[in-house]
């Protein structure tokens, strides 16, 4: 699972309120080498949560990331934040681990980098 | 400017939609970005050549310049080839006089004596000797070409061809008259794709995998492209995804069988192992999910730049949602998991019913899509009385560009839906769309509830064999527009 997955997802149990962000639990961390796309990482640059995004880095051992989101402005020019961004994002993958519930504690399981996010029969 | 544009003679119903879409995408219309979705009608100018019937290869399509016509002939699917007419007749006399008669300045630049060129005679509806072909080659001495031939890498290439004037050819309805078109080439297709992609060279395949041609085609009315990201809720084996790799898409992916998407086959027979094959970026991400209850976080919306999907429409494989059916009824109440059996329970689903699926889709692909992404999937229809249900499901945010009817047997149908997000997703259109979609199903889908398709699609034919011959012969036989 690539930390862009992590960032689009929340527990979704019934009655939930605050199921955003998930914290990871990090059993596994696994890189792979990604082709760089500068207008894929412009057109996704908006829609990251930014805060939930660095602090999944960092869980992951990466720690380049700055905690506050740059100004989009740093898209256009900085090779180097595109860089970073794009290793974070793309490059770093949870293989092993589990997704937790920040409300409720409930793990969602990562196994061979597939987070597993259907509900038991009690929290639809 | 008007080309000729000739197509392959599959899919009839698909061709249209496909070259628009691609017209679309590479900026036939304008630049994207500051086109109003709602009001602009993103269709091209068509006209048909002398006596040809609507499913003749043979079409004439106005686009603005050249540059549009190769990008789309280069990475279309059912286009053969298009080209600049440079005249056309019932008999070479005619024929010879239209290509006289065009402009030298359009021609001149082609027949240059630094250049190599090429000659090609193609005939529809009919085989051609070598030897008929030379002399056709030899009856256009009126050109004055100057460059030299070059049969393996020529800068321009020209193209005879000629429909038959036998009335009775390829199931098409009769082209009465013998038409021949001289041209030349602005771009062909490359169906190289299509072997390369066929599913009996796939690694890893599930009973609903889609076709290789029939994904290229989905990836094209979705517009799949370099920069974007692609989505699929029913992803199986990822045989769509793989094709919108192909085009240059990110792609993600998601299904309720964790089986499919985690471990497939084993280590080098899965979906990574799919892209991995062809040498595509990976997705990005895949996931087990409920597409019933989607596990996306509130506040998250216009992500995905095309969905594109096969749905379970229960005729091969049905779909499942969470919850047990007795569950779902409220015969009894939800199970609790004891805790020390809660990391590997499995639990229970139910059938997901494709009215209940395609308005979850919509609702999904409403919220997720940018504006103007596209949704791209699969509706099946009965064919009953040899007509065509013509009730598509709707929604408020979506504009419905494009229907493609591809026959499945003497029973039912496949089409394939293009829908373009025009309005944002609002609760209220939400409400509206759900409201809606109570109607749609009151009024017009009791035959898609659970089993009927099923059943409608596989049960044996009526005994009463009296009514059933006369069906059978009312039943188009000119299968050719749709397979």
């Amino acid at each position: 699972m690539r930390l862009l997955t992590h960032n689009m997802l929340s527990s979704n149990i019934k009655g939930v309120t605050k199921g955003f962000p998930l914290k990871i639990e990090v059993e596994k961390v696994v890189e792979k080498q990604v082709e760089i796309n500068h207008d894929f990482l412009r057109n996704i640059f908006p829609k990251i949560d930014w805060k939930a995004f660095s602090d999944a880095a960092r869980t992951m051992g990466y720690v380049e990331l700055p905690e506050q989101a740059p100004d989009p402005s740093v898209l256009e020019s900085d090779l180097d934040f595109l860089t970073k961004f794009h290793h974070a994002l793309l490059e770093l993958h949870l293989e092993e681990g589990a997704l937790v519930c920040p409300e409720t504690g409930r793990k969602f399981p990562v196994n061979k980098g597939i987070p597993n996010m259907l509900l038991h029969e009690d929290e639809v | 400017m008007w080309y000729l544009c000739v197509f392959y003679h599959r899919l009839l119903d698909y061709r249209i939609p496909e070259f628009e879409s691609l017209a679309d995408l590479f900026g036939a219309f304008g630049d994207k970005r500051s086109s109003d979705f709602n009001t602009q009608d993103k269709v091209l100018q068509w006209r048909l050549p002398k006596h040809h019937h609507p499913d003749s290869p043979f079409h004439f399509v106005h686009l603005p310049y050249e540059d549009v016509a190769r990008k789309i002939a280069n990475r279309s699917i059912l286009v053969k080839g298009i080209y600049e007419l440079w005249g056309e007749g019932n008999d070479f006399e005619e024929l010879e006089e239209a290509v006289k008669s065009y402009p030298d300045e359009r021609k001149l630049p082609y027949l240059e004596y630094e250049s190599t060129f090429k000659i090609t005679v193609d005939s529809f509806g009919k085989v051609l000797s070598l030897q008929e072909q030379n002399e056709r080659i030899q009856g256009l001495s009126y050109i004055p070409f100057k460059g030299r031939v070059n049969l393996k890498n020529p800068d321009h290439n020209f193209w005879l061809m000629e429909t038959d004037e036998n009335e009775t050819n390829n199931g098409l309805p009769p082209v009465v008259k013998r038409r021949i078109f001289f041209g030349r080439e602005i771009g062909v297709a490359d169906r190289k794709l299509i072997p390369m992609y066929q599913l009996k060279t796939r690694n890893y395949l599930g009973p609903t995998a889609m076709d290789a041609e029939m994904a290229f085609l989905m990836a094209n009315q979705a517009q799949a492209a370099p920069g974007k990201l692609v989505y699929d809720p029913f992803v199986g084996t990822g045989s769509i995804l793989v094709s919108a790799a192909h085009f240059g898409a990110m792609t993600m992916g998601a299904d309720i069988d964790i089986r499919v998407v985690r471990d497939g086959r084993g280590p080098d027979c899965n979906v990574w192992s799919n892209f991995k094959q062809y040498g595509l970026p990976m997705p990005i991400g895949l996931l087990r999910a409920d597409n019933n209850l989607p596990p996306w976080r509130p506040g998250l919306k216009e992500v995905f730049d095309g969905i594109i999907c096969d749905p379970p429409y229960g005729v091969r494989a049905g779909g499942r949602k969470s919850g047990g059916r007795k569950l779902l009824k409220g015969i009894v109440s939800p199970y609790t998991v004891p805790d020390d059996k809660r990391a590997d329970h499995i639990p229970s689903t139910a059938a997901y019913t494709l009215v209940e699926c395609v308005h979850d889709l919509l609702d999904l692909a409403a919220r997720m899509l940018i504006m103007g992404g596209r949704l791209v999937f699969f509706y099946p229809v009965l064919r009953e009385d040899g007509s065509v249900e013509t009730h598509f499901p709707e929604h408020p945010c979506f504009k419905l560009v494009a229907t493609s009817e591809q026959m499945l047997s003497s029973r039912y149908s496949r089409v394939l839906l293009t829908m373009v997000k025009t309005s944002l997703y609002t609760e209220e259109l939400a409400l509206a769309a759900r409201i809606k979609h109570l109607e749609f199903r009151e009024n017009h889908l009791k035959w898609l509830e659970n089993g009927n398709l099923h059943s409608s699609v596989f049960s044996p034919a009526d005994a009463e064999s009296g009514d059933s011959k006369v069906s059978k012969e009312s039943k188009l036989k000119y299968r050719g527009k749709y397979v």
